[in-house]
């Protein structure tokens, strides 16, 4: 008898083993890892979570029969925390799959440990297109934007209305390089020159000295390769010192949506700007939006919405893998087509980049806007194609050719 | 035409008056730093937190109650004032009898708790803060083009930094204050309340750091991280100049504003460590600071 029951016991718990192998640890843990406290937390931070938690919702709460799982962390902007936080949700929270990511220099840190141990990253906060380039990952996604993207929307742009030479104001990090490296080829291949750069820390109050500097210089266009509050006190700073009424005109080479409602329009109109994602495109995008609003108080910025649409696509992927296994989920993700309120029609490429099309926005004048967020004139969509480079092209070791 | 290290003569004048300003704020915090240090023996390091309060403060009253920059240049540094005035009598009083970092910890906890709820009431992108009319627009000075806005802070600082030297250092009340510091019980037995004045004191401190706020709030972007970023340089800038020094702290303030100016043309990554350099080095050569003196 006991015998039997033993016997029983193990093919009940081999069969059961044999059903769970497919999802590692009986759920889908989804790892938020962002800026939470410093000043990429508007742009990101809880936002991100909450559009993490509200594409969970959407699908049901369920993937491949077993339940999804949000967790969240303060990377805090620094490479070494970002991580070990990525080690230790690996190695012993079963995290699989960890998103936005703010900051290039973290998403570079992180995208390196998840390739190790075959996880996927789902990276929107990172600008640097290094991430689908040199850096690039079998596993490793790169959604909202980059910085390839902001120099063919907003350098481009800028130097067809005229803006020839140029100046760049740098922010010091992974982020900042990569910008000024790919606004100048854009800048270069148009015909145009680039005077000279000056590069600050990363959170800097005072510009003075740069904005001096970059006057100095006599370039038609200041490029701000910045973000966050590095780009709003510049561009506040800018006004105060009276350069562009000299003459010069600014470039915001990235700027989010909660950049322009910190500045208010009276300052930033006019602005220029390369964007992944506004809320006001249409009807489903305002929905969405206008359900995340009611949870944060704020309309998303593109990372906030591009989390959620890499969620999302990353659970469709997860289902129709059957499995939770890394390189499997991340092959399906390459496989079936992006389509939800974030990106139309939207392709992950085999380098990781999510091409989607992107917008090129003008900042409307105070007189035109009709209340809080109603801030962006759609000047014109950069279709997917022209928006990223070629997988090709990109110099990502496993899709050169 | 004359160039120095291949900058031309115009930008580096340019800088200095620049790094004048960046001073004005660094003097501004640091007096109020000393002046706490000095008198309390407390290291207040919610200084940064209180900074913040003070253009919170300005960026509230003109949006809630639509009172203009004149009158929060008075207003926000009492509020704030006030704030460190209960502060002392609930909190920092009782821990005047143990050792320094008691105090340290006290206002550090007080400063991350302050920061977070602001963080959560308004986010980190900041609230814009206009310049107000009278100080809009500016100079040109051939060499630069000067905000008006900017000459003010300089001026205003340079002001309050010398009044408050005057009124511990050369009037009958700050004798008082000094002897208080030197010998509490000796001149509570005079017949002077020390408690009293110890409280005030930290309130005046406290009102430095709001001042310095409002005056920030129109050039950077009112923001809950705003003091926490120039906290911590700010108490380079004490330790540089001697801590509890009031001269000490505001010409070094000064001094290494226009140090970081020159930085940010020369080697401009290195802007934000040239501050913290210059601090190893005192201290390897001069550990009670510049102005400080030995105890």
């Amino acid at each position: 008898m006991l015998k039997k029951l033993l016997a029983g016991t193990a093919l009940l718990a081999l069969s059961a083993g044999a059903a769970q192998a497919q999802i590692s640890g009986d759920a889908v843990k989804i790892g938020v890892l962002t800026d939470k406290s410093s000043l990429y937390a508007d742009v990101s931070g809880e936002g991100s979570v909450v559009a993490a938690q509200m594409a969970v919702d959407e699908y049901g709460g369920k993937v491949a029969g077993k339940p999804i799982q949000v967790i969240s962390a303060d990377h805090q902007n620094k490479a070494d925390i970002s991580s070990n936080i990525a080690r230790q949700w690996f190695d012993t929270e079963g995290v699989d799959a960890i998103a936005d990511l703010v900051t290039s220099s973290t998403a570079l840190a992180v995208q390196e440990v998840a390739r190790d141990k075959g996880k996927v990253t789902l990276i929107s906060g990172a600008a640097t297109s290094r991430l689908t380039g040199d850096a690039c990952s079998p596993t490793g996604f790169h959604w909202a934007y980059d910085t390839y993207a902001l120099a063919v929307g907003t350098g481009r742009a800028v130097v067809k209305e005229g803006g020839k030479s140029w100046f760049f104001i740098t922010a010091d990090y992974a982020f900042g390089h990569t910008l000024e490296a790919d606004v100048t080829r854009e800048v270069k291949a148009l015909g145009g020159e680039v005077k000279g750069s000056v590069r600050h820390p990363l959170n800097t109050s005072d510009f003075s000295s740069f904005l001096l500097q970059a006057q100095g210089s006599g370039a038609q266009v200041i490029g701000l390769a910045n973000a966050g509050t590095d780009t709003t006190n510049s561009i506040k700073q800018a006004a105060e010192f009276g350069i562009t009424q000299a003459g010069q005109s600014l470039a915001g080479l990235l700027l989010f949506i909660t950049d322009v409602d910190s500045l208010g329009l009276q300052t930033a109109q006019g602005l220029v700007l390369t964007t992944g994602f506004y809320w006001d495109m249409d009807d489903e995008t305002r929905a969405w939006s206008a359900k995340y609003e009611q949870k944060i108080g704020r309309k998303p910025t593109m990372v906030q919405a591009g989390v959620y649409s890499s969620v999302l696509h990353y659970l469709r992927a997860v289902e129709a893998a059957g499995t939770d296994e890394g390189i499997k989920v991340a092959n399906k993700m390459k496989e079936i087509p992006v389509k939800d309120m974030f990106a139309k029609n939207g392709k992950v490429l085999a380098n990781g980049r999510l091409a989607h099309d992107m917008y090129l926005a003008r900042v409307k004048k105070p007189s035109q806007s009709k209340g809080r967020w109603d801030y962006y004139d759609i000047v014109r969509t950069i279709p997917a194609d022209e928006a990223y480079m070629k997988p090709e092209a990109s110099g990502c070791a496993f899709t050169k050719k | 035409m004359l160039e120095l290290l291949g900058v031309p003569p115009q930008v580096l004048f340019g800088q200095l008056l620049l790094g004048l300003i960046n001073g004005s704020f660094y003097a501004l915090l640091s007096l109020g730093l000393a002046v706490i240090f000095g008198m309390l023996n407390v290291i207040n390091f919610a200084h940064g937190a209180q900074y913040m309060l003070g253009a919170f403060a300005a960026w509230m009253l003109l949006k809630f109650a639509g009172i203009g920059y004149w009158w929060a240049l008075l207003l926000a540094p009492l509020l704030v004032g006030l704030f460190g005035v209960v502060l002392e009598k609930t909190m920092l009083s009782r821990l005047y009898r143990l050792d320094h970092l008691y105090g340290l910890l006290l206002t550090f906890g007080l400063a991350l708790i302050v920061e977070g709820m602001f963080r959560h009431w308004y986010g980190v992108s900041g609230q814009p803060y206009p310049i107000p009319k009278e100080l809009a627009g500016g100079y040109n000075l051939g060499f630069m083009f000067l905000p008006t806005y900017r000459g003010w802070v300089v001026a205003a600082s340079i002001v309050v930094c010398f009044g408050t030297w005057f009124l511990i250092e050369r009037t009958r009340l700050g004798a008082y204050l000094r002897a208080a510091t030197e010998n509490p019980v000796l001149v509570q037995a005079f017949g002077i309340n020390v408690p009293v004045m110890i409280t005030a004191t930290y309130g005046f401190g406290v009102a430095l750091a709001g001042l310095a706020g409002v005056l920030a709030a129109p050039i950077y972007q009112v923001n809950p991280l705003m003091g926490s970023n120039l906290i911590i340089v700010v108490f380079a800038v004490v330790v540089i100049g001697g801590m509890g020094s009031i001269l000490g702290a505001i010409l070094t303030g000064f001094m290494l504003g226009i140090l970081e100016g020159f930085t940010k043309v020369f080697y401009p990554e290195a802007s934000n460590i040239v501050i913290f350099v210059v601090m190893a080095v005192v201290l390897l050569i001069k550990p009670a600071g510049l102005f400080g003196r030995e105890k």
